[in-house]
């Protein structure tokens, strides 16, 4: 009996090592493969300037113009998700804290949103545009991401408010704190860390799909003025150089992706230092 | 009872659908004394204390009927706004739940949105309600710390305190000391004892010595019914019904 568990904890063992080391090498492999092809390519040059002519036949010339659109279109997205998910999740954890049925319905549909694909929400985006009678411009996608990335930001916000013991909002409550007040002046405060969570991995999305933008951004050398101008974005730079026949450009297309993973690299570390910073007030289950 | 009652509770019943926790309760609590409700575990004591400020809304599956009326307020069917019937209401729970902000805004957030902001008057009220509850000495030089970095014991007399600073006439407390060291435990009964000159205080607990130091009235539950209830002598020396001699004697099962 005793052998028999000794046998079943080491198989148990080397499965969860074998796992582990697959995930471990996949990733470092892709970083590998990013770096190796794409650091000889990334000079001074390709971050600091848009596309020249001839870019495309491997001239001279950069990605400023997606590197600045995707920025544009990933914060602003972020931020308007942010702003209307907010209120959704908060809502769905406090003042609708007596209607399970009503959250728990509010969830599924959430979560049959999260699994559509990109694809879908750029056709839908495309579609309202036409509608509307707009052209592919920075608007459009960042009214297209910002619905593809809420469903995210709210269940993540979700997830992180569900956690909160239900004996805090009965203290708060009983100091005569109406819903608004929990959740705004102690719900947040709690879970400030995960909030934080939450909007990076909304930022990541937002900031790294492709299909979704296809459509509604458009692409262009130029960095945008305004809203209504059509944008370039990092994906879509990746995309098209990805598929040109000349092995130069192919290369600028790693170097892209590691211009994109730089970014979410910097937004992590920063976002790990503000939920650090603003967790102290946390009250521990 | 020659007392001036607080609270009564009339024919309160309370089910979890066919499930049923609370059996006609038929209750009066006396103005300024503590009165202890006891029994065993999962008998509906913290039910009971959640009707009272209706705490049993966040509970869906839970029907209340029946009437408890504070002050001549019905509270079960009134129009009157929820969040002023509670802040009359202070509660401890079984273990402290500090708001996630530092100790000062923990006394002050009841203040605030209340309505009083001004930075003298809170900064009084605060010091004296930390005073009040056996705290002031202890936090008055870290007021900016989290309350979370305090003791147990600690963040349970600022729970007290935050209680009192929105200026309740009751205090309800869930076994208040149930998670807390015998030296807080004690603190927070002798604070218990001397705050009924001005607050009707209804603590619930399953100590038995707890309530026998503390309680002027008793009322003993068993499985969602009152089995008996009168003064502390009445019931702890001349119990009427057998169940509760058996419990206080201890060889109940």
């Amino acid at each position: 009996m005793r052998r028999l568990r000794n046998i079943e904890e080491k198989f148990f063992r080397v499965l969860m090592f074998l796992s582990t080391s697959i995930i471990v090498i996949a990733l470092t492999l892709i970083i590998v493969s990013i770096l190796y092809k794409g650091l000889p390519s990334l000079t001074w040059e390709m971050i600091s300037q848009t596309p020249k002519g001839g870019f495309y036949f491997g001239k001279e010339g950069g990605i400023l113009n997606a590197i600045i659109g995707s920025l544009y279109l990933a914060l602003a997205s972020t931020i308007l998700a942010f702003l209307i998910g907010l209120p959704v999740a908060l809502m769905m954890n406090v003042h609708l804290v007596k209607h399970k049925k009503l959250v728990n319905a509010i969830r599924f549909f959430l979560d049959l949103l999260w699994g559509v694909p990109s694809i879908v929400y750029g056709a839908f985006g495309f579609t309202v545009m036409i509608y509307f009678g707009l052209k592919t411009s920075l608007l459009a996608g960042i009214f297209t991401v910002t619905l593809f990335i809420i469903p995210i930001m709210v269940r993540g916000m979700d997830e992180v408010l569900k956690t909160i013991p239900r004996g805090l909002m009965e203290s708060a409550l009983s100091l005569g704190s109406t819903s608004s007040e929990i959740s705004y002046r102690i719900y947040i405060r709690q879970v400030i860390s995960g909030l934080i969570t939450s909007i990076l991995l909304s930022f990541g999305r937002a900031i790294g799909d492709a299909a979704s933008v296809l459509f509604t951004t458009g692409y262009t050398d130029h960095i945008p003025t305004a809203l209504n101008q059509p944008t370039a974005t990092l994906p879509l730079a990746i995309f098209f150089q990805l598929s040109s026949p000349i092995p130069e450009v192919q290369n600028r297309a790693y170097a892209s992706a590691l211009v994109l993973t730089i970014i979410i690299l910097i937004i992590s570390i920063a976002s790990r230092y503000f939920s650090k910073r603003y967790q102290k007030n946390r009250i521990k289950n | 009872m020659d007392q001036k009652t607080k609270i009564t509770i009339s024919d309160l019943n309370l089910h979890i659908g066919k499930q049923q926790i609370l059996k006609n309760i038929n209750l009066e609590i006396p103005e300024k004394k503590i009165t202890v409700i006891l029994g065993p575990s999962g008998c509906g004591k913290t039910t009971l204390l959640k009707s009272l400020n209706r705490l049993t809304d966040l509970y869906p599956e839970m029907k209340v009927t029946g009437n408890i009326m504070i002050d001549n307020d019905d509270i079960l069917h009134t129009g009157e706004d929820i969040t002023r019937l509670r802040q009359k209401m202070g509660l401890l729970s079984q273990r402290p739940y500090p708001l996630p902000m530092n100790i000062y805004n923990n006394v002050a957030f009841g203040l605030r949105i209340s309505g009083r902001k001004k930075k003298r008057f809170l900064d009084k009220r605060v010091e004296h309600y930390l005073k009040m509850a056996n705290l002031w000495d202890e936090v008055k030089d870290r007021l900016k710390d989290p309350a979370s970095a305090l003791s147990i014991g600690q963040q349970q007399r600022l729970c007290l305190a935050r209680g009192l600073a929105v200026d309740p006439d009751i205090i309800l407390a869930d076994e208040p000391t149930s998670a807390l060291d015998p030296i807080s435990s004690e603190a927070i009964e002798k604070k218990f004892v001397e705050l009924k000159q001005q607050y009707t205080i209804v603590m619930v607990t399953h100590v038995l010595r707890q309530a026998r130091r503390i309680a002027d009235y008793v009322v003993f539950m068993y499985l969602g019914e009152i089995i008996e209830q009168g003064t502390a002598e009445e019931v702890f020396d001349n119990p009427k019904e057998e169940i509760t001699k058996q419990y206080l004697k201890g060889t109940f099962n």
